[in-house]
């Protein structure tokens, strides 16, 4: 990881990425492996010796303490002066517009406030490493978006490297400077969100994130026969001759106008069985004629083919990616 | 209608066995001795079916004038704070080992500590008599081995007594402590230590203050009863030690004097009843 690098571990629950953070924090130890900052081990270090800061799931405010002790407890701590307390408290609150809620207590903020508190409670410190986890789940989904955004801004003005665990793809995605996917316990792919959305490398990425269509089929002389969609496939890049898997992006998928003919590679006829309206984009889902059910969005502007109704699918050579795995 | 009917059971046990025996005692406590049964006189006398008010604040009167009383009240809630502390001291640990047991583990922690309650009261009393007397087992050992000559005078003494009373009220000082430490987050350490505090630092400045309230119910559910405990001070304590409960005793069964003994144990509640105010206040205020 870089120096002041947003990165985001994305996973299901039970994917490990919430123990990899308390490893990193040391509330759990390595079986093996090592965990490195700087070249250093920091295995012999105890948690309260170890430069980095955490935002917990349920934040674990102090619920006895202000605002302010709450923020001024890790100076206290490190034996900062009373006064340089007062200054960075009064500094960090103002950071995250919290000035002036000093002495009120956890329980009488907003779920955000008491995000932002979490947040430069570890900030304050200066800690080399920020681990958070979850650390917009327990918000409203209006209000995510937005502390999201605050919280990048924040990590972009303040140069610590902040390692955030998350199940939202779109959050991931949205905010990070590299994603890493986790897949029970093991390192699915790890790149940039526009890397790992075009470029998936596995099944389990391609479905993870923006919910890929995946199509099985043989590959032979540069075109992948697909029976199960009842298609064939020509992806642009050169691919090993055997069985093998390719990803199709919904929003990468075109409907033909009525009337014409699907082509016969890199298209596919079919009946849409189902259409949803979601705001940005309408939802349809196709079944191909080899029986296989394909997802497409359309963006919110078309008019789409009604339910039931006979379809022509296209795509480019460029949208397929054959997946390693 | 229907609160009406879930409240009339409590309230009707309260009127019956909390406010009607306190009216009586306080009626007792306002009359004058009598030699007959009961002994004492009512304090409203039927005069032609007009009541005539012949009670007397005497009894009231001998409680202040009398030093033997308020001595014995504040020795016993000398003892009883003792009491306390000593439980809070013992308890907390085992509060917080319980706390921190694995989950599948701490029903059979928690009745081990309940253990106690299975044997008699007067038998586990009478056990430490065995154990404690100049012929009993400590003092058997000590003998035996040369380690002392004589024996050693351990039963009646200050430091039996605070055996019994800690050995005695020990239970309801662990429980309120593990019901407060089992419902901290465990995050909250985890926090103080991410923030830079050694393990001891963060028990400080974190579990210890937001176990306040358990330890303040722990302490009270000890000290109150131990305040007015007389069965324990007469089998384990020094026979000069005069506690409350003693002396209330003596009132009632030895001096046959109900009105003083009705005074004093009215007395004794309205001490007793300013720490449970004060505590609830507190909890309120959370």
């Amino acid at each position: 990881m870089a120096p002041g690098e947003f990165l985001a571990l994305l996973g299901g629950s039970g994917s490990g990425k919430s123990t990899l953070l308390r490893l990193v924090a040391g509330f759990e130890m390595p079986d093996a492996g090592r965990v490195l900052l700087d070249g250093a081990d920091l295995a012999p270090l105890p948690p309260h010796r170890r430069p980095v800061g955490m935002v917990f799931q349920g934040y674990a405010l102090f619920p006895h303490l202000t605002v302010f002790d709450n923020v001024a407890y890790g100076l206290r701590r490190d034996g900062a002066a009373r006064a340089e307390i007062a200054r960075r408290v009064a500094e960090a609150l103002a950071l995250v517009g919290l000035e002036g809620l000093d002495r009120r207590r956890p329980h009488q903020l907003s779920g955000g406030q008491r995000q932002r508190v979490a947040l430069v409670r570890a900030l304050v410190r200066r800690p080399r490493v920020m681990l958070l986890d979850e650390p917009l789940a327990a918000l409203d989904a209006g209000l995510r978006e937005r502390t999201g955004l605050e919280l990048r801004a924040i990590q972009r003005a303040t140069g610590a490297a902040f390692v955030m665990v998350t199940h939202d793809q779109a959050e991931a995605l949205a905010l990070a400077d590299r994603v890493a996917v986790l897949e029970q316990g093991r390192l699915a792919q790890l790149g940039t969100p526009v890397a790992l959305y075009e470029r998936p490398a596995t099944r389990f990425v391609a479905g993870f994130l923006g919910a890929a269509n995946v199509l099985e089929g043989r590959a032979a002389g540069g075109v992948i026969t697909c029976a199960a969609a009842g298609c064939t496939l020509r992806p642009a890049e050169t691919m090993p001759e055997g069985p093998v898997a390719t990803a199709l992006r919904p929003e990468r998928i075109r409907v033909l106008p009525p009337g014409a003919a699907a082509p016969a590679e890199n298209g596919l006829a079919g009946t849409v069985t189902e259409r949803a309206f979601r705001g940005e984009s309408w939802l349809l889902v196709v079944r191909a004629r080899g029986g296989q059910a394909l997802r497409v969005v359309l963006p919110a502007g078309a008019a789409p083919p009604a339910a039931q109704t006979p379809v022509a699918l296209a795509w480019d050579a460029a949208s397929v990616v054959v997946l390693a795995g | 209608m229907c609160r009406a009917l879930i409240l009339a059971p409590p309230l009707l046990w309260l009127a019956l066995f909390v406010a009607a025996p306190l009216a009586i005692l306080g009626a007792i406590a306002l009359s004058e001795p009598a030699a007959g049964i009961p002994p004492f006189a009512s304090p409203l006398a039927w005069d032609g079916g007009w009541p005539r008010w012949q009670g007397t604040l005497a009894s009231l009167a001998a409680l202040v004038e009398d030093p033997l009383y308020a001595e014995a009240a504040l020795r016993a809630l000398r003892v009883a704070a003792v009491t306390g502390a000593l439980c809070l001291v013992i308890a907390y640990p085992m509060a917080l080992c319980i706390a921190r047991a694995r989950p599948e583990r701490r029903p059979l922690l928690l009745v081990l500590v309940l253990l106690p309650f299975w044997t008699g009261f007067l038998l586990r009393m009478s056990a430490w008599i065995g154990l404690l007397r100049d012929e009993g087992w400590i003092n058997g050992v000590l003998q035996g081995l040369g380690l002392t000559q004589a024996p050693l005078p351990l039963l009646y003494s200050e430091a039996a007594l605070m055996l019994g009373m800690v050995h005695s009220y020990l239970p309801f000082a662990v429980l309120p402590l593990f019901a407060t430490l089992s419902r901290l987050d465990p995050a909250l350490e985890e926090a103080a230590a991410a923030l830079g505090a050694r393990p001891a630092m963060a028990f400080w400045t974190v579990t210890l203050p937001l176990s306040l309230p358990g330890a303040a119910a722990g302490f009270l559910l000890a000290f109150i009863p131990a305040a007015g405990e007389f069965v324990i001070p007469e089998l384990l304590g020094p026979p000069e030690a005069q506690l409350v409960g003693r002396v209330l005793w003596a009132e009632f069964f030895q001096n046959r004097d109900w009105p003083l003994a009705a005074a004093l144990a009215l007395a004794l509640l309205a001490v007793l009843v300013v720490p449970i105010l004060l505590f609830q206040r507190l909890e309120v205020r959370r």
